[in-house]
This record gives C-alpha cells, sequence and structure tokens, in this order.
C-alpha cells in the first residue's frame, strides 16, 4: 500500500528526514516511535503533502501512484489521512459542514453522489456515537476552544466519517483520557481490515496495548534504525532511546 | 495635485440655494429654527480634507465636486412595488416603512401588527401633525456633528418616526426602507430619522440604505435615536449602495441608565461609504454592543467611524468590526472610546479584525482610547492579516483544494457576524448573500 524509498526531507535547509525506508502493506498497523524532535511528525506531514518541506531525495508510492506528485488534497482523496499532532482551530466553520465539504470533496473523485445535508447528518450522527462525542459538537467551530484531548478525539471523528485507505495518527494517543483512548483504539481496530492500513506515531507502550502494531520501528535523527515485533517496545521503554544511540555510534 | 483638491473648499451654492427653497414654505416655527442653525452651521464649516484627522483615509471630494441636486419635496420618481421585491425581506406582522429619496412613501408601506403605544411612519406626517417629542427631540440636539450632518439638519423634511411608549415591546420589526434613484439625474437625498423608545421598551429595528436605476447619487442619511432608562433595541443597518452609490450616514444615540443598543452594521455595497455611529453612555449600567460587518470589493471605500463615550459610572461596551476586503479596495475603521472623569467601573473591549483577499487592498484602522477616569476596564485591539497557511493546509489534508479552503474561510470569518442576528429572515439572507460573494461549495 505504502512504500517509502530512501526519503529525504529538509526544511530552509536542514535536512530532517536522512533516508527513510518503510513499506507497509494492506491490512497492516505499523508503529513508530522515537525520541522528540527525531523526525516523526515531519515524515507524517511530508507524506500528507506539506509543502513547507522540500523533498530532496527517495520515493513514495501509495496505491501504486507516486504519491510525492499529488498535491495534498489528492493525496487525501485517494484516501491519505493524517490526524495532526497539533489540529488547527478554524473559527466561523461548524466540524458539521466542513466534513460535509471534505466528505463530498472525496467523494466526486470517486464519482459517488454528493451527500446532501439530511443524508451526510445522518452519517455524521451515527459516526458521533461511535467515536463518543456530544452531539453538540457538530455545530461547534471547528476545534475552536476545544481541550487537548477533544481536538484529538475530533481528529478520529474525522477519520471516522473520512474512512480512508491509510490513516497516519500522529501522536494521537497522548492527552487522551483513558476512555477516549479506548474509543480511539477500538475505532483503529474496527478499521483493520484487508484493505486498509495504520501508522500509529506514539511515545506510549499504553497505546500498544490496545492496538497491537504488526511492526514497530524506530525513528532517530531522521532514519529508522531498528523495526521490529511488540518486544522492541518492551526494550524501549525498559532502557530508553540511549541504548539505540549507543548501538549506531558502536563499529 | 492631490493638495490642490484636498485644499479647494467647492461651492455650497446648490445646497444653500434648497435651503432658501425650504425658508420660503410654511413649517413650525420651531422646525425653521433648526434648519437655520443646521445651515448657519454648515456654511461656516468647511468640507472635509484629508487632513482633517478624522478623514484622513477617506477622500471625499467625489462626493463634494460631484453636482448632486438636493431635494426639497418629494417627486414622481415611479418606483413600483415589484422594484422593492429584493429589498422588502420581511415576513407576516412586519412593518415596513419605504422612503424615496428621504420621503415617506404610504403607498410602498406597510404597516404590520403594532402593540398600543407605538408610532411608526414619517416624521413629516409627525412634524405638521405637532408631535411633540419628535418636536423635543429635534429642537434639544444642538447640531454638532460633521458638515454632512449639519446638512441633513439644514434640509431636514422627513424621514422615519418611530415611538415607543413606555413599556411597549414590539413583537415584529420594524424596517425602514430608504431607496435612493436618481432617474439619471445625480440626487442628493438627505433623509432624517428619529427613533424614541421610552422606559422599558424593546425594539428590533433594521434600517436598509439601498438604490433603484442606474448613475450617481449621495444619500445622506441622520439617525438620530434615543433610549430611555431600561429600554433595549437590537438595531440593524444594510448598507448595499451600488457601485456608484456614495452614502454618508450617521446614527446617533443617546442612552439612559440600564438601556441597551446592541448593533449591527453590515455594508455590502457603495462607491464610497461611511458609517458614522456614535452612542453616549449617558445613565448607569448602559450597555452598548456594536457588531460589524463590511465585505469590500473593486475599488470601493467603507470607512466606519465608531464612537463611545462613557459619560456614566458601570456602563458596558463591546465594539466588533469585522472586513473582507478583495481587489483594490480599501476599508478605514476608527473606533474611539471615551471615558469621562467620573466613569468609574467602565468595561470597554472593542476588536477591528480585517481580512485581506488581495494584495492591493488597503486598510486603515485606528482603535482609540481616551480615558479620564482610574477605575476601568478597557481592551483595544486591531488585526489585519490572511487566511493562515496551516489551516489552509489542514482544509487540504481533507481533501479539499485551496481555492475551496480560502472561500470557506473567508465565508467563515464573515458568518462569525452575521450568525449573531437573531431576526431569522434577515440572518439567513445576509448568510446567502456572503456565501454566494465568496461561494465555497
Ligand atoms: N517548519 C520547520 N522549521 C524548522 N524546523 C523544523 C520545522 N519542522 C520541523 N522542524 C525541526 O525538525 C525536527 C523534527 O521535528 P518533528 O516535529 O518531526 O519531530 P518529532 O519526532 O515529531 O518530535 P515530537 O516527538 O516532539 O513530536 C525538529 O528539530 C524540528 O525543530
Ligand atoms: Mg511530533
Amino acid at each position: 500500500m505504502l512504500e517509502i524509498r530512501n526519503l529525504h526531507a529538509s526544511v530552509e535547509g536542514n535536512e530532517i528526514l536522512k533516508g527513510i525506508n518503510l513499506t507497509v502493506k494492506a491490512g497492516e498497523v505499523h508503529a513508530i516511535m522515537g525520541p522528540n524532535g527525531s523526525g516523526k511528525s515531519t515524515l507524517a506531514q511530508v507524506l500528507a503533502g506539506h509543502d513547507a518541506y522540500e523533498i530532496t531525495a527517495g520515493s513514495v508510492r501509495f496505491l501504486d501512484q507516486d504519491l510525492l506528485e499529488l498535491p495534498a488534497e489528492e493525496r487525501a482523496r485517494l484516501g491519505l489521512f493524517l490526524a495532526f499532532q497539533y489540529p488547527v482551530e478554524i473559527p466561523g466553520i461548524s466540524n458539521a459542514y466542513f466534513l460535509q465539504a471534505a466528505l463530498n470533496e472525496i467523494r466526486k473523485s470517486h464519482n459517488l453522489p454528493e451527500l446532501d445535508a439530511m443524508d451526510f447528518r445522518e452519517l455524521l450522527n451515527d459516526k458521533m456515537e461511535l467515536v463518543a462525542i456530544d452531539p453538540r459538537f457538530a455545530e461547534r467551530p471547528v476545534n475552536e476552544g476545544f481541550s487537548g484531548g477533544e481536538k484529538k478525539r475530533n481528529e478520529i471523528l474525522q477519520l471516522a466519517v473520512l474512512e480512508p485507505r491509510l490513516a497516519i495518527l500522529d501522536e494521537t494517543d497522548s492527552g487522551l483520557d483513558i476512555d477516549a483512548l479506548r474509543i480511539v483504539s477500538d475505532g483503529v481496530n474496527k478499521l483493520r481490515s484487508p484493505e486498509r492500513a495504520t501508522i500509529l506515531v506514539t511515545h506510549y507502550n499504553r497505546l500498544l496495548n490496545y492496538i497491537v502494531p504488526d511492526v514497530i520501528h524506530v525513528l532517530v535523527n531522521g532514519a529508522i534504525v531498528r523495526s521490529g515485533g511488540k518486544e522492541l517496545a518492551l526494550e524501549l521503554e525498559e532502557k530508553g532511546y540511549d541504548f539505540i544511540r549507543e548501538e549506531l555510534v558502536a563499529p | 495635485m492631490t493638495e490642490m483638491l484636498d485644499t479647494a473648499q467647492p461651492n455650497k451654492a446648490h445646497y444653500l440655494s434648497a435651503v432658501d427653497t425650504l425658508r420660503r414654505g410654511s413649517y413650525p416655527a420651531w422646525l425653521a429654527q433648526v434648519r437655520q442653525a443646521g445651515a448657519a452651521r454648515f456654511s461656516e464649516t468647511e468640507f472635509p480634507t484629508r487632513r482633517h484627522e478624522d478623514w484622513r483615509f477617506t477622500n471625499v471630494a467625489p462626493i463634494i465636486t460631484t453636482p448632486f441636486r438636493p431635494l426639497t419635496g418629494p417627486e414622481d420618481w415611479n418606483v413600483s412595488v415589484s422594484d422593492l421585491e429584493s429589498v422588502l425581506f420581511g415576513t407576516a406582522g412586519w412593518t415596513e416603512l419605504v422612503f424615496i429619496n428621504g420621503y415617506y412613501s404610504a403607498a410602498l408601506s406597510r404597516i404590520g401588527s403594532l402593540p398600543k403605544g407605538v408610532v411608526a411612519g414619517s416624521l413629516a406626517d409627525a412634524i405638521s401633525s405637532g408631535n411633540k417629542l419628535a418636536e423635543h427631540h429635534l429642537s434639544v440636539r444642538r447640531e454638532s456633528g460633521n458638515v454632512f450632518n449639519a446638512l441633513n439638519t439644514a434640509l431636514l423634511q422627513d424621514g422615519a418616526f418611530v415611538h415607543l411608549h413606555a413599556g411597549a415591546v414590539l413583537m415584529f420589526p420594524i424596517h425602514l426602507v430608504h431607496v435612493t434613484t436618481g432617474l439619471n439625474e445625480p440626487v442628493a437625498a438627505n433623509p432624517r430619522n428619529l427613533v424614541v423608545l421610552g422606559r422599558d421598551a424593546q425594539a428590533d429595528i433594521i434600517e436598509s440604505y439601498v438604490n433603484i436605476g442606474a448613475g450617481a447619487y449621495f444619500s445622506n442619511a441622520v439617525t438620530d435615536v434615543a433610549l430611555e432608562s431600561g429600554a433595549r433595541v437590537h438595531w440593524h443597518t444594510l448598507v448595499n449602495e451600488s457601485e456608484e452609490g456614495y452614502r454618508l450616514g450617521s446614527t446617533r444615540v443617546n442612552q439612559d441608565r440600564n438601556s441597551a443598543f446592541r448593533s449591527f452594521a453590515i455594508t455590502l455595497g457603495g462607491k464610497i461609504v461611511r458609517n458614522e455611529l456614535t452612542t453616549v453612555l449617558d445613565g448607569e449600567g448602559a450597555e452598548a454592543t456594536l457588531n460589524g460587518l463590511y465585505l469590500t470589493g473593486g475599488e470601493q471605500l467603507v470607512d466606519n467611524a465608531v464612537a463611545i463615550e462613557h459619560a456614566k459610572p458601570h456602563c458596558t461596551s463591546w465594539i466588533g468590526y469585522k472586513g473582507v476586503l478583495d481587489n483594490a479596495s480599501s476599508a478605514v475603521y476608527s473606533g474611539k472610546i471615551k471615558v469621562r472623569r467620573n466613569a468609574q467601573k467602565t468595561d470597554s473591549r472593542q476588536l477591528n479584525r480585517n481580512l485581506l483577499l488581495s494584495d492591493r487592498a488597503t486598510v486603515n484602522t485606528k482603535p482609540l482610547l481616551e480615558i479620564f477616569a482610574d477605575d476601568v476596564k478597557c481592551t483595544h485591539g486591531a488585526t489585519v492579516g490572511q487566511h493562515p497557511k496551516e489551516v489552509i493546509f489542514y482544509f487540504r489534508s481533507r481533501g479539499m483544494n485551496e481555492a475551496m479552503a480560502r472561500a470557506m474561510l473567508t465565508y467563515g470569518f464573515a458568518d462569525e457576524v452575521i450568525n449573531q442576528i437573531d431576526i431569522e429572515p434577515l440572518r439567513r439572507r445576509l448568510d446567502r448573500a456572503v456565501c454566494e460573494r465568496y461561494s465555497p461549495i
């Protein structure tokens, strides 16, 4: 589904991604861990198509297309979804209005009929119930004045409505209470299907107890330095990232 | 070159000769005096140039140099109800008073369901029938406004007169529809409105300023509003003049104790538009909430000059004006808050936010505080900006392209003001106008 080869990206002349290689197959869940500032969010933003980053080398294929050739909105229409580490606030535009517009843009690109306000509202109500969000949030401006956890939940609501093929969750678990964490995990587990995949960026094993990933990757200084199963997360928790850094400098 | 234009004081003769024409008619002595005072002030006050601080960014030279014909009485302008279809949007129960070039048209107006103790009609009728309240309010105020206000007073003839007796509560809005139309000849209309709310009265008032037909015209309106103690009004001024229309309008409010004035000044069209709104919080516990929205394009100039005077303690005021500017248009905002020495415990906030859709558009914004009391809470601010990149990326990451993101954001920015209007037919109408203008989906 997703194949990243030797991806290099820089911002304002500073190289941040230094040769990422990562293959995610349909049906899989991958976790990416790594110290602060190692480039996890940069990778996520580059995949979503943020134009602040310059791609200096490498390639990314997504669903048999050259992802890096596509503008951000076409990546989203193709089925790529990024749950932002820091979702932005959009004053003046209600959650419902925003999501209806988004869903219809995506549907249009697949030659599906647009949903009218009534049909959309029905769908939205179902999804809000699914992710346990107060129905009143439908009328509130997107993320405006939401608490940190509410913003994360709202990202999950969007995920549930847009039903992407590949979901990248950038620290969606940070700041979530126990109930919300379970809801997010349930949501991701429900999306687990042979034609979907998920990349979880996280700092915490806690999440990985709910969503058991197929592979865990460790990103340090712009490159994936280790990949492994669940035991890698336990090892990291025990020893911190230093042991990997030490291994790296060791001959 | 501009300096020469600025210093020229064009002839006021055509206006003063209209004043003379009126003088020959038969009017009550008090009205003759009021007009005379207006005329005197008009003659002695210079037209503003850009060297006048209050008019620095608003060049009124085109208004002064065009020989608009001032009107001295109603004429046959040939306006029918069907011409007004798009401006009369009231539903059952509404009172809609229509004024053509400042003169009341009974034929085009309709009186809806009004409770006892409410008068709504023509100021000329109130004057000729010897209404004491109209006389009192028009004579008590010494004309102290700008030169255009003085001109309006010098030519004071007709406009709306609305009076709610103490305790009267309107169930339906009163809509004052001011149409300027010149039959292809540039006319100057000087509508004069007087709205008085007695103790604890409540009303929703809308004043619309629109045009029928083609050509340049000058609408120079003055509206005086008096709120007695405990009176509450929701006031809406809609300016939708034509591409060739000039409008200078002043709404001057006086508020007694515990009264509340909540207003929306919405400007959608006009070549040069200046909306002045002043309120004096002249009794403890009075409240003013002044909202504004201006949407400009082409080479339009829209100026909102807002002033609040806190004359008594324990009053609150909030000013929130927003503008969306496109093409080579420009907007001017000034918000003066004056807190008198004894006006302790004043709570006043103001914010002017501008969204620039084009790099040729310009904004001059100037929130001003003049505080003579020491125990007050006052904040003010102004912003001029564009849609943040990160927000646009968020839209794109959800499948919407940049053009759509911008359209939706612009709509959202403007709609934040519209959404606070609680008269549904009006809110829906404006919402649609904003939506169509920036066409999101
Ligand atoms: N737009 C930018 N301008 C300048 N530096 C940037 C920019 N974006 C990212 N960086 C830098 O790139 C590095 C990687 O940042 P990134 O946000 O990808 O880290 P992260 O792994 O997600 O960290 P965290 O765990 O704290 O979220 C950091 O040093 C950051 O300061
Ligand atoms: Mg990050």
